[in-house]
């Protein structure tokens, strides 16, 4: 097992037109690279061998964390560590702070970055599933402009997004979800720094028992992260009862297609993704003031 | 490949050198620098026994290129005691409670916690825990790991270090 990577040319545009410019004229073979917590063990595995390693830490327009009107604004290149540690995340969208200290550990966390995760377009990883929760937008840049793509429509397959070669995505746009609203992310995973056997991401409003508005994500349970529409619309308008819940796990469980993998069999992983639902749903009622 | 010119500050120390890009930063703290407190355990990101601290943040050198690193400020184990050799608290805390047995992820544990208690004071046992979470010990079971911390915040506070009850 190699763990020494193939050999490449090191980039590092101090501005994100120079980036561009650079993932444009070198091609297919030039990668960029963020915390590069993904993509460096691809390399030292041989699994990935960019010529061109186009380094976007020192791009300062990729960083920092700012509300523009109903948005919370997050640039790329803000870590995991950022996000836990910042007060405006944790007053407005709690549940990325949540999610945030369930990824790997403290040290891939001072180094992984909120862009890396979701434009990787790993299953594994978490933020995607609570973007399609939150109907979060990522901001693209490439040589013919910038457009945005709603995390809805971004995931196509495993490590198949809709960015095209030499798009960066610089920024993720989230609308603030209404104050008083109920939230949670439930994890199962073997071990820390391991992804997630299952999880599910719950982001409700309630009017008095009754559940105003839900929106359902789930982690690591297809080639691609879920958006539980059906699952979220039976739960809509009902102060949920056991026999509810139960129907809403269901309609979630259906559309999963998990892989049997070491970390269990394809059914028991449907399953998990169930008991994650149910669990994170209670916690987010929980949390939500009417 | 051609190689490229990185500067950083290591332990205090400004270094110049040239590296391949595809250089991983442990190869060159060990190799190039002959700094080999920083180990490497398992080589996937997992185990934290390469662990030293770069700008305030303390990272896996075997899953960051050194050119990443290059105007950074580093600090690694060899950067721990004074220069008179006294021992860092930390250090005094792994030896007074047998915070260590073969010694293997001793180096990566110490400069974690050094920043840990830089960000964190006085931290519970859980946050010392959580804290520590991306270093792997396979000897200790982390008990007396977790007394070595207290006992350094506590030595670094001023205050009594009290032995949590078994």
């Amino acid at each position: 097992m190699p763990v020494i990577p193939g050999s490449f040319a090191y980039h590092r545009p101090d501005s994100l037109t120079q980036a561009v410019a650079l993932l444009a004229d070198l091609g297919e073979e030039a990668r960029p690279l963020a915390g590069g917590h993904s993509l460096i063990p691809m390399m030292k595995l041989r699994l990935a061998t960019p010529e061109h390693l186009v380094d976007l830490a020192g791009i300062v327009d990729l960083k920092g964390i700012r509300t523009d009107g109903s948005d919370i604004v997050i640039g790329a290149m803000t870590t995991q560590h950022e996000l836990v540690g910042s007060d405006l995340v944790a007053a407005k969208v709690p549940i990325l702070r949540e999610t945030s200290l369930l990824i790997a550990d403290p040290q891939v966390r001072y180094v992984g970055t909120l862009g890396g995760n979701v434009a990787n377009g790993d299953p594994g990883n978490d933020m995607p599933a609570v973007m399609l929760c939150l109907g979060a937008s990522y901001d693209v840049t490439g040589k013919s402009g910038e457009r945005r793509i709603a995390a809805r429509e971004f995931y196509q397959g495993a490590y198949f997004t809709a960015l095209e070669p030499g798009e960066i995505l610089t920024a993720v746009r989230i609308p603030v979800p209404a104050a008083g609203h109920g939230y949670a992310y439930e994890k199962l995973k073997r071990k820390i720094g391991d992804y997630a056997t299952a999880a599910a991401a719950v982001v409700l409003t309630v009017s008095g028992d009754t559940i105003a508005t839900c929106s359902i994500g789930l982690t690591n349970l297809a080639e691609t992260p879920l958006w539980a529409e059906e699952a979220a619309k039976i739960l809509v308008g009902s102060a949920p009862d056991a026999a509810t819940v139960k129907k809403a796990v269901a309609a979630a469980e259906a559309i999963t297609a998990p892989a049997s993998d070491g970390r269990g069999p394809a059914h028991y992983r449907t399953k998990m993704a169930g008991v994650m639902l149910a669990r994170a749903l209670a916690r987010a009622q929980a949390r939500a003031r009417a | 490949m051609a190689k490229t010119q990185i500067a950083m500050k290591v332990n205090g120390k400004a270094v110049d050198a040239l590296v391949e890009p595809r250089t991983l930063l442990i190869h060159f703290l060990r190799e190039q620098l002959n700094l080999t407190g920083p180990h490497i355990g398992c080589d996937t990101s997992h185990c934290g026994a390469c662990t030293v601290d770069l700008d305030g943040k303390s990272v896996k050198s075997c899953t960051l290129f050194a050119v990443q690193a290059s105007g950074g400020d580093i600090r690694t184990i060899e950067g721990m005691a004074a220069a008179d050799g006294t021992l860092h608290a930390l250090q005094e805390g792994f030896r007074e409670m047998h915070g260590l047995q073969c010694g293997f992820c001793t180096p990566g544990m110490i400069v974690r916690a050094w920043r840990l208690l830089q960000e964190n004071p006085s931290p519970s046992e859980e946050e010392i825990r959580f804290g520590i979470s991306g270093n792997l010990c396979r000897c200790t079971g982390y008990q007396n790991i977790v007394k070595a911390i207290q006992y350094a915040a506590a030595k670094l506070n001023g205050t009594a270090f009290q032995e949590a009850a078994e």
